[in-house]
């Protein structure tokens, strides 16, 4: 325990700090009740770090994204982007949600999809198709961009929505538990994707899900939450070597040793606040 | 091509019959009210084919094409702000309800007082007729909208415009041409009503011209020119539909094939 804080203070310092989560509460006040989903979440994200967030269902995962995306404004405390406060929806973040088939245009072609962020950024048209098809490219759908989302298997689709987060260019990648709705063999190969994506951009990722497994497997970094109302219950550095594979990470003492240190973790959380 | 042929068949089979048993149940037919069929086609020739078209068809369907865009684009324009503010819609709807429930046939004898019995009395009947399921049924369409798509847009900081184009307009057009579609056989309803009140010219208007004069031939082949206009014009706002829709009738045909 007093080892792992070590490392992940150390991994921490290594990285220029890109996003500082400091003191973040919220607050939903109803008519009737007011619920506190996140209680007071501090933490730092390096530039470049691929940090995954993991947490019990309703730990407030989707509210802390949503207030780290400019989408919903918080109770207090605040979030620093490139040591700027977010208001709104910061350009240099892109999103990739949970539900594929609520997440692209269907009347529009793959290509499309990918293109009309940056078209709303105002980018030239050739560049635009250059980022375009190199975006489709990087997640292996080079081939789909004149098909229509609803064409595609929902693996396929989640791919789009990657290809359209990277092309938008943003320092921080933030994915929302993405993998949740596909089968286990699509899930593997989307790991992968990601792990080879932030190798070869140098974007930061921070991603979030429900599965520990998962966040060890993806991460350098893993934070678990605490059920709602939310704090950080544990921080811990993965220490895998960094070219990992399904199987033989997987199968590592250490991976086994880090899985179970997050299991108790959550399940310390569960049993406190539950 | 044999499946397009068997369905070309089976939606021809139906009118087919129909229009047999009406020519053979009319053939010897003495009663002044129902001429036989042949005869009613015989002087449909002779009655629209002529120059009529210009003077009573044309200007029919002028002030009706003129009072369903106008339709459209005010109900589309009246129902995206309505659609996207829950407040506004709050506001405004039971006025929207109360508005809808008058028939607008009856509105002719007001419109008559405001706008005369001119061209501007029946394009403003046909308007007040077509606005309401356009205009609700776009409420309706962009209220549907996707809030995990509306948060798309949000995040990469879509500009209004392009909010509007590639997101408000194509999410609600499934509904807007619901709308679009039940406004026509309204609209054309109103074309002729308002044409029966007063008018000078005009299908609607010629039709009770020959059933004043007993001409009932020529009654019957007015009415049949009607129904062929109501035919052709719900095909060709098929054919924009499915150019338009195109990826929602594949959308829900992908879902189908999923469940």
């Amino acid at each position: 325990m007093q080892e792992t804080v070590n490392l992940a203070t150390r991994a921490a310092s290594e990285r220029k700090p890109l996003l500082r989560v400091d003191k973040l509460k919220k607050i939903y006040e109803g008519r009737t009740r007011t619920v506190e989903a996140l209680r007071d979440l501090t933490f730092t994200v390096g530039d470049g770090e691929l940090v995954c967030i993991v947490g019990p269902s309703g730990a407030g995962k989707t509210t802390l994204l949503k207030c780290l995306s400019g989408l919903l404004s918080p109770t207090s405390g605040q979030i620093l982007l490139q040591d700027r406060p977010i208001s709104g929806p910061p350009e240099a973040m892109a999103l990739v949600f949970q539900e594929y088939g609520r997440s692209l245009f269907p009347w529009m072609t793959v290509e499309a999809n990918v293109e009309l962020p940056l078209k709303q950024k105002g980018m030239q048209r050739d560049k635009r198709r250059k980022i375009v098809s190199e975006a489709l490219e990087n997640v292996g759908l080079g081939h789909v961009g004149g098909s229509y989302p609803w064409q595609l298997s929902g693996g396929m689709q989640q791919r789009v929505a990657i290809a359209r987060a990277v092309a938008y260019q943003p320092k921080v990648l933030v994915m929302d538990e993405p993998f949740a709705a596909v089968d286990a063999q699509t899930r593997a190969d989307l790991e992968d994707l990601i792990r080879t994506l932030w190798h070869r951009l140098g974007v930061t990722v921070l991603f979030v899900t429900h599965d520990i497994d998962e966040a060890v497997y993806l991460g350098e970094r893993v934070l678990a939450l605490s059920s709602s109302p939310t704090i950080i219950m544990d921080d811990v550095t993965i220490d895998l070597p960094d070219e990992r594979s399904q199987i033989e990470t997987r199968s590592l003492p250490r991976f086994a040793e880090l899985r179970r240190h997050l299991h108790e973790q959550i399940q310390r959380a569960k049993s406190t606040t539950g | 091509m044999t499946n397009a042929l068997s369905r070309l068949f089976w939606a021809l089979a139906l009118p087919v019959v129909l229009l047999l048993v009406w020519w053979f149940a009319s053939a010897g037919s003495q009663n002044f009210f129902f001429p036989p069929l042949a005869a009613i086609l015989s002087t449909f020739r002779d009655t629209w084919i002529s120059s009529k078209i210009v003077d009573d068809v044309l200007p029919s369907l002028a002030r009706l094409l003129f009072g369903y865009v106008a339709a459209a684009v005010i109900g589309i324009v009246l129902g995206i702000p309505i659609g996207l503010s829950p407040r506004l819609r709050a506001y405004v709807e039971p006025v929207l309800e109360f508005l809808r429930a008058i028939p607008p046939p009856v509105l002719v004898p007001v419109l008559i007082l405001f706008a005369g019995i001119g061209t501007s009395m029946k394009v403003l009947v046909i308007i007040s007729g077509c606005i309401w399921p356009i205009l609700l049924n776009t409420i309706e369409g962009v209220r549907g909208l996707d809030e995990e798509l509306a948060n798309i847009t949000r995040s990469y900081r879509f500009t209004s415009r392009g909010r509007l184009l590639h997101f408000v307009l194509p999410g609600a057009s499934p509904l807007i041409f619901a709308g679009l579609r039940q406004a026509l056989s309204i609209g054309i309803i109103l074309m002729v009503i308002s044409e029966m009140f007063a008018a000078s010219n005009g299908i609607g208007f010629t039709i009770i011209q020959f059933q004043r004069s007993f001409a009932i031939p020529e009654m019957w082949s007015g009415i049949i020119l009607l129904s062929l206009v109501g035919f052709v014009l719900s095909v060709l706002l098929g054919l924009l539909e499915r150019r338009v829709l195109h990826w929602y009738f594949g959308l829900r045909a992908a879902q189908r094939g999923n469940s």
